[in-house]
């Protein structure tokens, strides 16, 4: 029991992480239909602005936070401007091609900024861990499970109660009929290149401290965050939110339980099992609801 | 109102039209009749711009609709009911309605957009019932009345509508018809493309028929609704009739 407890923990606060990662991929795919693989490399850029900006620069928490996801949000909206804008005709698999050499960029720059060495900061908060039932529960993993409650909600928030929201999911089902109503597609577009940043910046920020944090960090966890999202129903809001809670839960049993060499394959079982069964995931329907 | 001069629209090296005029008089309902592929289409896309690098004049109220956005035509006073209806299937109709006035909300004209939600609502009675529903659980007949009240609520003194009658039952395509000129004895200025000719032409004041990228016949509607060449090609007239007596 003490054990299972152990290892729930840490799949929900993994899984929560999955989660932030696959909605920034889901983001951007239902008002783009693109998939971008360099949304891992936005989630390092996040932990290592964070640490930067806090632990070397000295900013209080409460500045630093929000100042690397601003600063990654900006990054992923020129990276649109730059590279994704310009293409003159935009195949999906040319413009997927630019995402994948993007991150190649994204890596090389930061191992140029921040070296090869692998760089931890603190916990949010110095409080001691809890004991719950023999299993201890850390208080980062409270604050990794708030600031992605608040961020599911404001997203919520902001898809079905703001004119902009329903704006971009007018212009993910079909963007001339939006055009034609007079909501600009390319803003939208541009707002979700931030927001998808934005979202990878965050899990970055929150998966700091639990972590160590370098150049390369990116990859695998933007590939578990694609698993999540595929696993969820790629372009599904609660679809991210579930695929990457399961996809936690799942790796935490199989390391505790069967072998911890287990850990990344079974993000790509469960992938395969998922693409084998049910393409469309777990959430993703045929009909047209997305959000 | 609108004014085509010798307008001419390629889609990559494939001229789709080929030095089109065409004019709508404040309101005006004007009919453009034409087979499929004739380019009716093309031409509403082209002054709606979403179909740039057309040549030509396109003029609305005096001034060139050269190198617009779709939005900032929008902005001028012309909305589009797109074909196929293309309403936003998984928002709800109220949703969908609201994104009509996307600008006008944007310019925070709460007040205008709120009467004009009331009109539309009053206009199609069903989009009230269904206010909470998704958009894609509507009949046909329903999305197009939604398409319809969606374009309205940007508050435009044109009107396109690009085949409203596609796939849709007779009794619902009068209904809507019927709609049209209701509008139009409102001030509203309406340009509609059919391939329905017999329908669109009945609440028309004129008329044009286009045939592969050119304009063929203009006139009053109630002409064109008579004339012989109209009649055996849109009006689906037995030929029969027409061969019966001439020998």
């Amino acid at each position: 029991m003490q054990e299972f407890l152990q290892y729930l923990f840490s799949g929900i606060t993994n899984g929560a992480i999955y989660a932030v990662i696959a909605l920034g991929f889901s983001t951007l795919y239902s008002a783009t239909d693109l998939i971008n693989f360099a949304q891992g490399e936005f989630v390092m850029l996040g932990a290592l602005l964070l640490m930067t900006l806090w632990t070397q620069v000295s900013m209080p928490l409460w500045a630093a936070f929000p100042l690397a996801v601003l600063l990654v949000a900006a990054v992923g909206m020129v990276f649109d401007r730059v590279a994704i804008k310009t293409v003159k005709k935009p195949s999906p698999i040319l413009l997927v091609l630019i995402t994948v050499g993007a991150s190649i960029l994204f890596r090389g720059g930061a191992m140029l900024l921040w070296g090869k060495h692998s760089y931890s900061v603190p916990a949010f908060s110095s409080i001691s861990a809890v004991e719950i039932g023999g299993a201890y529960l850390f208080p980062q993993s409270l604050w990794i499970l708030g600031v992605v409650l608040v961020l599911v909600a404001g997203l919520n928030l902001f898809y079905h109660r703001t004119l902009t929201g329903k704006a971009m999911q007018a212009v993910a089902i079909n963007k001339q009929a939006a055009e034609l109503l007079g909501v600009a597609s390319r803003k939208m577009t541009l707002l979700a290149w931030g927001l998808a940043a934005g979202l990878g910046a965050v899990a970055g920020v929150i998966i700091s401290p639990i972590t160590m944090s370098a150049y390369d960090m990116g990859t695998m966890l933007g590939l578990k965050g694609f698993c999540a999202a595929m696993l969820g129903g790629l372009g599904n809001f609660w679809g991210a939110v579930v695929g990457g809670v399961l996809l936690g839960l799942t790796e935490a049993m199989g390391v505790g339980y069967v072998s911890s060499s287990l850990k990344d394959a079974i993000a790509f079982l469960l992938l395969l099992l998922i693409l084998y069964a049910k393409p469309t995931g777990i959430l993703g329907k045929a009909s047209s609801h997305r959000f | 109102m609108l004014e085509i001069r010798n307008l001419k629209c390629y889609y990559g090296r494939i001229r789709a039209l080929s030095g089109v005029s065409l004019s709508v008089d404040q309101g005006e309902v004007v009919s453009l009749i034409g087979a499929n592929g004739s380019g009716k289409s093309t031409l509403l896309t082209a002054i709606s711009g979403l179909l740039p690098g057309w040549r030509g004049e396109l003029l609305f109220e005096g001034e060139s609709l050269a190198g617009l956005p779709p939005q900032e035509v929008v902005a001028r006073g012309i909305s589009m009911v797109p074909e196929g209806r293309l309403i936003f299937g998984a928002l709800s109709v109220m949703d969908n309605l609201r994104l009509g006035a996307y600008l006008r909300i944007r310019k925070r004209d709460h007040f205008g957009v709120r009467q004009d939600l009331d009109k539309v609502l009053s206009i199609f009675p069903v989009l009230k019932e269904r206010a909470g529903q998704d958009a894609g659980t509507l009949s046909g007949g329903e999305q197009q009345m939604l398409a319809i009240g969606r374009a309205l609520m940007a508050k435009p003194r044109l009107l396109l509508l690009d085949e409203p009658s596609m796939g849709l039952a007779p009794k619902v395509v009068k209904q809507i018809f019927s709609t049209l000129s209701m509008l139009r004895d409102e001030g509203l200025t309406i340009l509609v493309v059919e391939q329905n000719a017999q329908a669109a032409l009945a609440v028309a004041d004129r008329g044009y028929v286009l045939e592969t990228g050119r304009m063929v016949l203009t006139g009053r509607a109630a002409d064109l609704l008579e004339d012989e060449e109209v009649k055996r090609a849109y009006l689906g007239k037995d030929y029969a009739q027409f061969t019966e007596g001439r020998a």
